[in-house]
């Protein structure tokens, strides 16, 4: 359970939003809405405690993030608009390195079978770099599927996805609530996902 | 441990990726020592002389050369903000990533300035020396470059803003390293300069992860 | 006892601050002025002819506070971002921001007039003399907080990240003056240190402290005035602000 009272975030010397409370249970998911520079992206940050709140607090099952800490980042996944993932390396060598640096290596067998069910089969030894833009998209929904995480915050997350691949993370996000995870994203689409609430600011 | 160990392996697979860079500021390190000579003259005793100090500018100019790549791939495609998001503690990644910024740009450095410190007439027990120095020496400037690599991520004019804010900060590094080489050749001994310099590193060790840290979390508010 | 916590820090916001500020600012300015001008009288009038150093040794009362001012303002700058960084006070991280420039002119002057005084004594403007290197290098030290600072649009983060630059020099700043010494004992140091005059007399002494308060009025006349300036520009949108005398006037 992820709840915030009160918050507010004070970009330079602009206030973008004051007074925000929510609340998201096991099973429900929060469409936060707003108009571009409304500030969503800045409240999933402050969300996954990437920035502080000017003023407010958040709670996670009952006690403060701030307090938290490790804990908290144990059980959220953040996936900003940046997909963290490196051009460089091949999906299955980003998909092992950062479930290492999590903390949590990764089954070898697991992480190929996660990007066949991607359909990255017969990719996987292939640079990113090679990747087209909605490939490397399917990159980030298999690390969202490996990444065992309560809480998912998502930003835009169906950007630069083909129709196949948002059906795929639409069914990903719904097995997630199902199981009793939550989810907050931003996104321009009206989504048919079940126990959804609307945050607009 | 393991995710620090993770990071450097993870860094050194990118290194590897992309050598260019890597050889770029070794390169850059041999031809700003050759340039010197050229610049002086070719007289052997006065080069002598001035060889530790040439060797060792070179190596502060060569790791400055790679430090504002250090996080700002990272930061640029996202992987930054996923490590301070990771439930490992940042500090300890931010560990691995100077780590392997050592060994990707001080430990060639250490490898190399021997084989240039012959071109200076250097003798084998002040080759030695320098080795030790470097060795010392070079971790030193990685943990205080992060420092000064965190401050100016994603700033205008960062590279430059970097050399100014941390070349100054290089200073106790070049008068030891630097010295500990001078010392031995004009029969003091470098024990003394050697043994500030390791307390130095110590010191380094300790604090400048720590600053690191703090100064990425501003960064990425 | 409660109510003087209470009052510290009702004048750590920025608000209440500023008219405090305004109102302190005319006596460091008197006092500065007072200062100097027996401070001056004794540089130039009561203090006797060094027998050794002639006249040119007078720099010193000038050259001598603005060392120690340059020092000591590294040392207060880097307290106040250490109070920004701990209580999250915006206070701390203006005044940080207002005292830089006035160290980094206190670290010029110093390195300037040792300059003037190094040429007649040792025949040279500059010598790498120990004490004007490590001079240089805080003025270096200064030079980067001012250009971090600027770099940084954001004024919070701008703050922050000079704080944690202005930790890190402070605990530099020694390590850096030691190797300093150190390096220049080895090859063999200057014959005259700047600062040791052979015989200190009573009326020089006093001289020098003091010019010293006359610098450290002066220093806290000209932090107060910019950070004030400071407070104005970054606090321009809020309503307390457009509501002040000095700028309902202006502006439209």
């Amino acid at each position: 359970m992820l709840t915030a009272t009160g918050l507010s975030c004070v970009r330079g010397e602009r206030r973008l939003f004051a007074g925000l409370d929510l609340a998201v249970g096991p099973g429900e998911w929060l469409h936060v809405q707003g108009e571009n520079g409304a500030g969503k992206t800045s409240l999933l940050r402050i969300l996954s405690s990437l920035a502080p709140p000017a003023e407010g607090q958040i709670f996670w099952r009952g006690a403060p993030i701030r307090e938290l800490a490790e804990d908290y980042r144990r059980e959220m996944l953040f996936l900003g608009h940046h997909g963290a993932v490196k051009e460089e390396l091949t999906p299955f060598e980003n998909l092992l390195l950062a479930a290492q640096l999590d903390g949590a290596p990764l089954d070898e067998t697991e992480a190929l079978g996660t990007l066949a069910r991607f359909g990255l089969r017969g990719r996987e030894d292939l640079a990113v770099r090679f990747l087209s833009a909605g490939q490397k998209r399917r990159v980030l929904l298999a690390r969202l599927a490996v990444r065992k995480a309560t809480l998912w915050i998502l930003d835009e997350p169906f950007t630069a996805l083909d129709v196949k691949a948002v059906d795929m993370l639409s069914a990903l996000i719904e097995e997630h609530l199902a199981g009793g995870g939550m989810a907050i994203l931003t996104s321009h689409q009206s989504m048919p996902l079940p126990n959804g609430k609307v945050l607009k600011i | 441990m393991n995710a620090i160990l993770a990071v450097i392996r993870r860094d050194l697979l990118l290194a590897m990726r992309r050598k260019s860079e890597v050889l770029t500021a070794l390169f850059f390190f041999v031809i700003v020592v050759s340039l010197f000579p050229l610049g002086i003259g070719p007289e052997a005793a006065l080069l002598k002389k001035i060889a530790p100090g040439i060797l060792w500018v070179a190596a502060l100019l060569a790791t400055m050369l790679g430090l504002a790549r250090l996080f700002a791939p990272d930061h640029a495609d996202g992987t930054l903000e996923q490590m301070v998001l990771s439930p490992t503690p940042l500090g300890l990644l931010i560990t691995g990533k100077i780590a392997a910024h050592w060994i990707t740009t001080g430990l060639p450095l250490v490898l190399l300035a021997p084989v240039l410190g012959i071109q200076f007439d250097l003798d084998a027990e002040a080759l030695g020396i320098l080795v030790v120095a470097l060795l010392l020496g070079t971790p030193l400037l990685s943990l205080i470059g992060a420092i000064g690599a965190a401050l100016t991520l994603g700033v205008r004019g960062g590279g430059v803003l970097l050399s100014l804010l941390v070349l100054p900060l290089y200073v106790p590094a070049l008068i030891f390293g630097a010295g500990a080489v001078e010392a031995h050749i004009s029969g003091l001994g470098a024990g003394g300069h050697l043994s500030l310099l390791a307390a130095l590193l110590a010191l380094a060790v300790f604090f400048a992860p720590w600053a690191t840290t703090a100064a990425l979390r501003i960064a990425l508010e | 006892m409660n109510n003087k916590i209470i009052n510290w820090f009702k004048y750590a916001s920025p608000q209440s601050f500023y008219p405090l500020a305004g109102k302190m600012i005319p006596w460091f300015w008197a006092l500065a002025a007072i200062f100097g001008g027996i401070g001056l009288w004794i540089t130039f009038f009561a203090a006797p002819t060094d027998f050794q150093q002639g006249e040119g040794y007078r720099i010193i009362f000038i050259h001598v506070p603005a060392a120690w001012m340059s020092m000591f303002i590294y040392i207060v700058m880097a307290g106040w971002a250490a109070l920004g960084l701990a209580l999250n006070t915006r206070l701390s991280g203006m005044m940080a921001q207002a005292l830089a420039p006035t160290g980094a002119i206190m670290a010029f002057l110093s390195l300037w007039t040792g300059a003037f005084w190094g040429k007649p004594m040792w025949g040279a403007w500059w010598v790498w003399d120990a004490r004007l290197t490590s001079a240089l290098i805080l003025f270096f030290l200064y030079i980067g907080f001012i250009a971090l600072q600027a770099a940084i649009d954001d004024p919070r983060r701008a703050d922050k990240a000079g704080a944690i630059l202005a930790l890190v020099g402070v605990v530099n700043v020694p390590i850096i003056y030691f190797s300093v010494k150190w390096w220049n004992t080895l090859h063999q140091g200057a014959s005259v240190s700047l600062t040791k005059a052979p015989t200190m007399a009573a009326t020089m002494l006093w001289g020098m402290l003091i010019m010293a308060l006359a610098f450290w009025m002066y220093s806290i006349a000209v932090a107060l005035t910019r950070v004030r300036a400071i407070i104005l520009e970054r606090e321009a949108h809020t309503e307390w602000v457009k509501e002040l005398p000095e700028v309902k006037g202006t502006g439209q």
